[in-house]
């Protein structure tokens, strides 16, 4: 027999065992909800499944009574929009900033220092700032993500250009390259897939940033919805809403990795 | 008399307290092939460095043609490192034509067209003299140590740089594939008029190499305090008119290895 550190489980038991813990959460939520309900049928805390269903249903295909809308695209859409926006030019901002101070020690002397104080202002803190600063408009959303995140995707992209080995850029040099040259063939392309996992790691700070921003003021958008129905303990809504806010969490991730490992197989053999 | 390529007038390196190199003065003409030896950790990589711009002389004068030793890396030297040195996110071929495309575009560094096209047959023939003919759309990463080597060696030669820098460039290599990278150094040396400085820890290679054998070794040696001095080139021999000297050599590099590393 192998030591237990040993022993792999096999494709198909890794799945199960994976399962398992979701098995059990579930079943524990049914008996729990089953048991409140059997109590009392009009509890709204722990929904049985058929209820969550009914009201998913209702906010994705039946159009509002009010407004005509089907509710879930439109929060999805709004939601989707403002992260779009607020973690790609994120993104940019912090592959030009990362890049510059990461490569050139004079950029680097002069931007780092400030990156290094703005990334220990809380973005929450601010929130009130932005809001009298862009209204409670789109705008104002998308500044918090923008500014949440971007000052840790210059830091990580900083270290990550720091930790290019000295004899690859002595090497360029010696076939000739000038410094704008080192960024664009060197650094830039080195970089581009650590810029795309420093984008994984921020996105639950920016989904974070994103629903707190739309709890306070919105007019739509997924995090505006769970908190309006708060009010009427709608807990059938709420959490079909948060399974969906996970979904496309989930999705967002996995998308920016596969495209990591497809365009950049070269990093990807060197991170095992 | 012609001016030399290279010249030291006595120069040293020290990091602090530690002498690495003492008192070199030397001087070599341009198209010479010199080979160094000595044991490890008495500054061979040092004195290359000093010759490629990273490192200063802490004294003296290090000169390229008759001037100052530009303090910075350029296209005039080419270095094979110790360590593998090639660009981990090109293929091997785009890792040969790097050399091409920056001097064919100031701002992106890459050529297009019918330029890029010469430079990716160039490159392919490169790659076929240094037997990676077949692994021309391969990754580094999925190469072997001695593939990324001779990869290595390719990069730097297709620049044709006037002097070329090799730091134990065939240390990883087996010994026919290491005949075969002989067989290339020597041809392109001829052919370019190169200025090579090659480190080995390899007497023979040394001797088959070079026109010109620098033994390092630290002339004076306190074995309480090994970094007290530094080395010197011990033996400067024109090889192929000294009769070989490859046994009493190797018994004296070895006494200040022994030293050195214990
Ligand atoms: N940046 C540095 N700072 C301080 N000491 C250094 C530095 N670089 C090298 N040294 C010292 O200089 C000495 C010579 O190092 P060097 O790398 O030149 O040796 P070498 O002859 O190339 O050895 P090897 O054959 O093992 O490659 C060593 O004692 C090393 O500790
Ligand atoms: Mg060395």
């Amino acid at each position: 027999m192998k030591k237990f550190i040993n022993r792999q489980p096999s494709r198909l038991t890794a799945v199960l065992l994976g399962l398992l813990p979701f098995a059990l959460f579930l079943l524990l939520y049914l008996s729990a909800s089953g048991a409140r309900l059997a109590e009392n049928p009009d509890d709204r805390l722990l929904p049985a499944f058929s209820t969550m269903a009914e009201a998913f249903e209702r906010m994705a295909f039946e159009p509002n009574r009010r407004t005509g809308e089907y509710l879930l695209w439109t929060d999805t859409r709004a939601s989707l929009q403002r992260l779009g926006i607020g973690v790609g030019l994120a993104a940019l901002i912090g592959l030009v900033f990362g890049v510059a101070t990461g490569t050139v020690p004079y950029i680097r002397a002069t931007l780092s220092p400030l990156v290094t104080g703005l990334s220990l202002v809380p973005p929450m803190a601010l929130l009130p700032i932005l809001f009298i600063a862009f209204g409670l408009e789109e705008l104002a959303k998308v500044m918090l993500i923008l500014i949440g995140i971007t000052p840790f995707i210059i830091r990580d992209l900083q270290a990550r250009a720091l930790e290019i080995p000295d004899e690859q850029i002595i090497k360029l040099q010696t076939l000739g390259a000038n410094t704008w040259q080192i960024i664009v063939r060197l650094s830039l392309p080195q970089l581009m897939p650590r810029l795309i996992s420093a984008v994984r790691l921020s996105l639950g700070p920016a989904w974070l940033f994103l629903i707190a921003a739309e709890a306070i003021a919105a007019t739509e958008g997924l995090g505006y919805r769970i908190f309006l129905v708060r009010r009427y303990l709608s807990m059938d809504v709420i959490l079909p809403y948060v399974v969906w806010i996970t979904l496309l969490a989930f999705l967002m991730d996995l998308a920016l990795r596969r495209f990591s490992t497809w365009r950049y197989p070269w990093f990807h053999a060197q991170q095992r | 008399m012609t001016m030399p390529i290279i010249e030291l007038k006595n120069v040293w390196k020290e990091y602090g307290k530690e002498v690495v190199l003492e008192r070199l003065n030397v001087r070599v003409e341009e198209g010479e092939f010199v080979t160094i030896v000595g044991a490890s950790g008495c500054g061979k990589t040092t004195f290359l460095k000093m010759l490629l711009g990273t490192e200063q002389a802490s004294r003296g004068d290090l000169l390229l043609d008759g001037a100052a030793m530009p303090a910075e890396p350029d296209g005039a030297r080419g270095i094979v490192f110790q360590r593998y040195s090639v660009m981990p996110h090109l293929t091997a071929e785009r890792n040969v034509m790097l050399a091409g495309e920056l001097s064919a575009n100031r701002f992106l560094g890459r050529a297009f067209g019918a330029r890029r096209r010469a430079l990716r047959e160039e490159a392919q023939t490169m790659l076929a003299r240094v037997g990676l003919g077949e692994a021309g759309d391969k990754y580094p990463h999925e190469l072997s140590g001695g593939m990324q080597q001779r990869l290595a060696l390719a990069q730097a030669l297709i620049k044709k740089p006037r002097i070329l820098l090799l730091d134990e460039p065939f240390g990883a290599l087996d010994p026919g594939i290491r005949r075969d990278m002989h067989d290339l150094v020597l041809s392109l040396w001829r052919s370019q008029k190169l200025t090579v400085f090659m480190i080995t820890h390899d007497l023979e290679e040394g001797f088959y190499l070079g026109t010109r054998l620098w033994v390092f070794d630290k002339a004076r040696l306190d074995v309480q305090a090994p970094g007290a001095y530094g080395a010197r080139i011990t033996y400067d021999l024109a090889v192929g008119e000294c009769p070989p000297m490859l046994p009493s050599l190797s018994a004296q590099l070895a006494d200040t290895a022994r030293v050195l590393s214990g």
